[in-house]
């Protein structure tokens, strides 16, 4: 056996698991386990209680009203992926998901804890970031709804208390025909990118860009949207000189140095993605560029 | 840490068991049930090896718990042989040495069953995508992704599953 010893709860109601994450010492979420056990395999976590959300049918679902896509945190990665629902109303996501680990760990891993977990080079949270999701919190104190861009605030560090759990994920939907692109670069298929981009675009009469928004990981401890790219963007027409001056605006960011690369080559990539994210976007909006 | 019950059934057959929490879906496989054709790799989700099929997804068995897997259906390797002899996909493995050392091939066989369940005419790079969860450090991909594309033709020929 593998990870410490723990005691194993399974709740199945919302209110219990709030109860549970409140008054037992050291405790913490199990959702789909795909990046929480190999930690606690390799003893990088040690906890005395382990609150599994497996069983908890209110976290489940997928509803749209008044134009917002909502998601409970234990839907799978795979559940998200054969919807033809996410498919049409935030099509990003889907493409995003097809580059989330392999179909083994899609099977099993969750929205939630993929938000949870916040690994920088992650595709959701970088997803929810070009969204301006809103993620709707749980606790015994009740619920809170927090703004994606204020929900990470940190290398692997979120807005969660340590008795809170992320019920659902909110995300506005776009325009119908709006354009979308996700690019990443990982030495793998399956692997954390080493940079990747995520682009939105809302392009009306005369090819003009009613709206915007480009998110990058990989680069920062957190997902970052490029403003100044949006700026460039929104409001004009849209052609390959636009998109390469918005692409341009991603070298502003300043990426971190590791084992798996420097930082110039991450700038570079995060250029390079934005660019073809970018592109494919206003290629899916019905603008060759 | 006092044990906790789990009830699961692997094959087809239904196991009641007390057992600690930490105990992983594949140690629990492999010690309280003796079946040893689930391979255990890295132990951390990165090799495939121990990929079994929980109700019919594919999932690593060593990133999940015994009493996680509690009122689910597991098949592993030794639920896809058929009585007297071997499925189609493992007949496949054989004809295209679609095994060498053979650690990996429970893994390899268990995904490939489920992508070719779910996808009978994949393309060669949909294998290949299939497998990307899957190492075989002897590095025999071409007489497995072989194999897969043999088996998906044989079933296209209606010569059985």
């Amino acid at each position: 056996m593998k990870p410490a010893p723990f005691d194993y709860h399974a709740p199945r109601q919302l209110k219990e698991a709030a109860e549970l994450l409140a008054t037992l010492p050291n405790a913490k979420i199990l959702a789909g386990g795909q990046s929480l056990v190999p930690m606690m395999n390799f003893r990088y976590i040690m906890v005395d209680h382990l609150v599994d959300l497996g069983r908890v049918h209110d976290l489940r679902g997928i509803a749209v009203a008044d134009g917002r896509l909502r998601i409970g945190a234990m839907m799978t990665q795979r559940d998200l992926e054969l919807s033809p629902e996410i498919a049409r109303q935030c099509p990003l996501l889907a493409e995003a998901l097809r580059h989330v680990g392999h179909r083994q760990t899609r099977n099993r891993g969750t929205i939630g804890g993929s938000l949870a977990h916040a690994d920088p080079a992650a595709e959701l949270p970088a997803v929810c970031a070009a969204y301006d999701a809103v993620v709707h919190l749980a606790s015994v104190r009740g619920m809170r709804a927090v703004p994606f861009r204020d929900f990470t605030t940190g290398y692997m560090a979120t807005a969660l208390t340590p008795d809170e759990m992320i019920a659902a994920i909110e995300l506005p939907i776009w325009r119908l025909g709006h354009g979308y692109g996700f690019h990443e670069f990982a030495r793998r298929q399956g692997d954390f990118a080493l940079a990747g981009a995520a682009a939105l675009l809302d392009i009306g009469a005369g090819g003009v860009v009613r709206r915007s928004a480009l998110a990058l990981f990989g680069v920062g401890e957190r997902p970052l949207r490029v403003d100044a790219a949006e700026a460039t963007l929104t409001g004009k027409a849209i052609d390959h000189v636009a998109i390469e001056t918005a692409a341009a605006a991603a070298w502003l960011v300043e990426p971190i140095s590791d084992i798996h690369a420097g930082g110039d080559y991450r700038r570079h990539l995060a250029q390079v993605l934005s660019g073809r994210a970018l592109a494919d976007a206003a290629r899916r909006a019905g603008v060759e560029v | 840490m006092a044990k906790q019950a789990t009830r699961v059934t692997v094959n087809g057959k239904s196991h009641a068991r007390l057992v600690e929490a930490r105990l992983t879906l594949a140690d629990f496989l492999r010690h309280e049930l003796g079946l040893t054709g689930t391979h255990l790799g890295c132990e951390h989700g990165v090799c495939g090896a121990c990929t079994v099929l929980v109700d019919g997804r594919s999932a690593r068995s060593c990133l999940m718990f015994a009493v996680q897997a509690n009122g689910c259906d597991v098949t592993t390797v030794e639920g896809l042989t058929p009585d007297g002899g071997l499925s189609l996909l493992q007949q496949a493995f054989m004809d295209h040495h679609g095994l060498q050392c053979g650690f990996c091939t429970p893994g390899m066989l268990v995904t490939l069953t489920e992508l070719l369940r779910d996808n009978p005419d994949p393309s060669e790079q949909e294998v290949r995508q299939a497998l990307t969860g899957n190492l075989c450090r002897c590095t025999g991909y071409a007489g497995i992704v072989a194999a897969a594309l043999d088996t998906a033709r044989r079933l296209s020929n209606g010569s059985g599953a």
